[in-house]
């Protein structure tokens, strides 16, 4: 060294590199250290995030089997699919927080941790696969493409693959309302009344309003969300009316129009008291969403355990072989 | 080794190499009770759009990494060997092919 | 707010289907070609593709289901190809029996006494250990056929078969891995595997003498020992070499009245087409 009565160099600060990381909009990954409510918090969302994609499956999956072409049927059966694994990306990246899987879906199924409020209402008829790819991929992608750039880099990185996959899912629910519509008055009827019945929890997927989301300014601030519910909920609005125009169906709220001043339209809230009784557990299908998750992970636990078994055995014998 | 009643499967990194003359980059975990499933898991969840010709899957536990505190003495000594590096030598500009 | 973009790469559009994808009949002529018999070829393909598209309802029919969500990849990725291959099979149909109907057609608008699936692929769904074994005995044994297929005189339909066993072989390691992991796990899982090969053995002798294929080069007793062959060898890894587990195989009990081949049906197949019909029956003239 050139000068050897320098200071001594100053120890890590962990916390000044978390500070740093983040003032610099650069990614924090697994093993640096960050505040516990920053972990925690994370944690919450991500969990969140993969029980929804996982629940999100059921509305959707009812139809796999009775899809009326067969192109419908590999179509939906490969989104479905999409969705476990989108399901998975998300739960890895819970599990670099230190966070398990197997309690997380015991939290999911005990009524611990939450899940995307959508998925709780009932799919009626075929058309509400094309509107739910519409409405509730296409807010799913508003959500979603700000999240690649989070601070958590495990959760960026699983943001990317599941938002590039998503607009598969998007488009294909378009494509087949526009099929639809081309079709006969009755199935014209069904985009329209499936518009009709996801149009306001669609809006709800949002979040609450901002004067009454308390856990939003520390996220922001520590760049895990990137946009306030309302600003993402706006951008879903403006990108959705026009796309509901071409389609010829028409969207169930009176006051929609363009606000010429604001360059936005303006629309009416939905129910918020209802977006507070479906995220508390007494939505239309919440009690058979989670009978059916928990049904799945109960009954297939001898399935899991003899995989285990026999890993154990098998490495037992190599050990044996080795030693003999 | 994880052989819990419960039967909860290991952790597995997987690494895909995407196309033939690049590395294998690291794109997620899964859980699997043995190595070949956790080779059938990474193909059924990584590689669904062909996005790959090779898998590797390594169990998380088995992997040493470095810790981030050490990142100075790990990777600031490189940091001043300019010299590695193709643009430290001054070549004139009517050499070709270099 | 910004534009965001997380498309990086320039052929964003093609990210959902992937890339390098390849037509599998791309360039093949879909006349039927002079020397094969076209009501010979429209059989074997309604057939297989009958096999096909009731396995995939089968396999369909664990969505969110599934004993672990690596799982549902798996069972999900396997129904998709026997979809694609029924997909496949039903449009060389049309072509071969002159009909010109499409995939739906044969898919939507037949009762069950038209479906020519054997009926140990519609029996009903049953536990992991039952899905897994079937789908062992059902691929090993379509595997071998589609493998003689491959070279078939007919070019559609070896294109179908080359891409199927692709398809095939994933779907037997998989049921095979599985089958040991069972067989050898805990004394429940084996006893459910031999419960499922209880439950499958008296449909095994008309999938082993099944002709479907014959009048185009696959020789049926061939097929049938090497899907015994293959079979055993499972078994024994998965510890289920016992002489009563082999003989569920090698004696098997007396093969029941009819055929599948020939539309006679157990009473669980007009369900499972009573579902997958539903929505396509309902609204005749709708266009999907």
């Amino acid at each position: 060294m050139n000068n050897p009565t320098a200071a001594p160099p100053r120890p890590y600060d962990p916390e000044a590199a978390f500070e740093n990381t983040i003032a610099r909009d650069q990614r924090i990954e697994p093993r640096d250290w960050m505040p516990d409510a920053y972990r925690a918090t994370l944690v919450r969302q991500i969990a969140q995030h993969a029980h929804s994609e996982i629940i999100g499956m059921q509305p959707e999956g009812e139809w796999i089997t009775r899809a009326p072409s067969l192109r419908r049927k590999a179509i939906l059966f490969a989104k479905v699919q999409d969705e476990a694994g989108h399901g998975l990306y998300l739960y890895s990246a819970a599990e670099t927080l230190g966070a398990d899987r197997t309690k997380m879906t015991e939290r999911l199924i005990d009524g611990g941790q939450k899940y995307s409020s959508i998925f709780n209402y009932p799919t009626r008829t075929f058309a509400d696969v094309g509107v739910i790819g519409w409405f509730v991929d296409g807010a799913a992608i508003c959500n979603q493409v700000p999240l690649c750039r989070t601070s958590y880099g495990p959760y960026g990185r699983a943001m990317v693959r599941v938002c590039k996959e998503e607009s598969f899912h998007q488009r294909q629910g378009y494509e087949l309302l526009l099929t639809m519509m081309r079709g006969t008055d009755e199935q014209r009827a069904m985009v329209q009344d499936a518009v009709d019945r996801w149009w306001w929890p669609s809006l709800m997927m949002f979040g609450p309003p901002d004067d009454d989301s308390p856990n939003s300014a520390r996220s922001m601030a520590w760049r895990i969300k990137r946009h306030s519910n309302d600003q993402l909920r706006q951008r879903f609005v403006d990108m959705t009316v026009p796309q509901a125009e071409k389609l010829g169906v028409t969207l169930p709220d009176p006051d929609l129009r363009w606000n010429e001043e604001r360059g936005h339209h303006d629309f009416s809230a939905p129910d918020w008291d209802e977006l507070k009784r479906v995220v508390s557990g007494d939505g239309p299908c919440n009690a058979e969403r989670i009978a059916r998750r928990r049904a799945a992970h109960e009954e297939g636990a001898w399935v899991r355990r003899a995989a285990t078994a026999h890993a154990a055995k098998r490495t037992a014998r190599l050990r044996e072989g080795a030693a003999a | 080794m994880s052989t819990s009643t419960k039967g909860d499967w290991p952790l597995y990194e997987v690494f895909v190499r995407g196309k033939r003359g690049l590395n294998h980059v690291h794109v997620g975990s899964l859980r699997a009770a043995d190595d070949e499933m956790a080779l059938l898991h990474a193909r059924d969840l990584y590689t669904r759009r062909n996005e790959g010709v090779s898998i590797w899957a390594v169990r998380s536990d088995t992997i040493a990494a470095s810790a981030p505190d050490e990142k100075d003495p790990f990777f600031a000594p490189s940091g001043d060997k300019v010299y590695r590096h193709p643009t430290f030598y001054d070549i004139p500009d009517d050499v070709p092919h270099i | 707010m910004t534009d965001e973009h997380v498309y990086v790469d320039g052929d964003s559009a093609r990210w959902a289907f992937g890339t390098g994808f390849t037509d599998p009949l791309h360039g093949v002529d879909q006349a039927v070609p002079d020397g094969v018999d076209a009501e010979d070829l429209a059989a074997c393909c309604l057939a297989l593709g009958d096999d096909a598209l009731v396995s995939a309802q089968r396999l369909a029919e664990w969505c969110t289901r599934a004993p672990e969500l690596e799982e549902e990849l798996a069972l999900a990725n396997i129904g998709l190809d026997l979809l694609g291959q029924a997909r496949l099979l039903y449009a060389r149909a049309g072509r071969a029996d002159g009909t010109g109907r499409g995939e739906d057609a044969y898919a939507y608008f037949r009762d069950p006494e038209d479906f020519r699936n054997v009926r140990l692929a519609e029996l009903p769904g049953g536990d992991f250990a039952f899905t897994v074994v079937r789908l062992l005995v059902l691929s090993v044994w379509r595997l071998a056929v589609c493998e003689t297929l491959a070279a078939a005189p007919d070019p559609v339909l070896a294109a179908i078969a080359a891409k199927s066993v692709k398809e095939l072989a994933y779907h037997r390691r998989y049921a095979a891995e599985w089958t040991v992991r069972l067989g050898d796990g805990t004394a429940e899982s084996a006893s459910r595997v031999r419960a499922a090969l209880d439950a499958l053995a008296p449909w095994l002798d008309e999938l082993l003498t099944d002709r479907a294929a014959a009048r185009l080069g696959v020789d049926p007793v061939a097929v049938a020992a090497r899907t015994r062959l293959e079979l055993s060898h499972v078994l024994a890894d998965a510890g289920l070499n016992r002489p009563d587990d082999v003989s569920r195989l090698d004696a098997p009990v007396p093969s029941l009245p009819g055929s599948g081949r020939d539309g006679e049906h157990t009473p669980h197949l007009a369900p499972l087409l009573a579902e997958l019909q539903s929505v396509a029956r309902a609204h005749p003239d709708a266009s999907w």
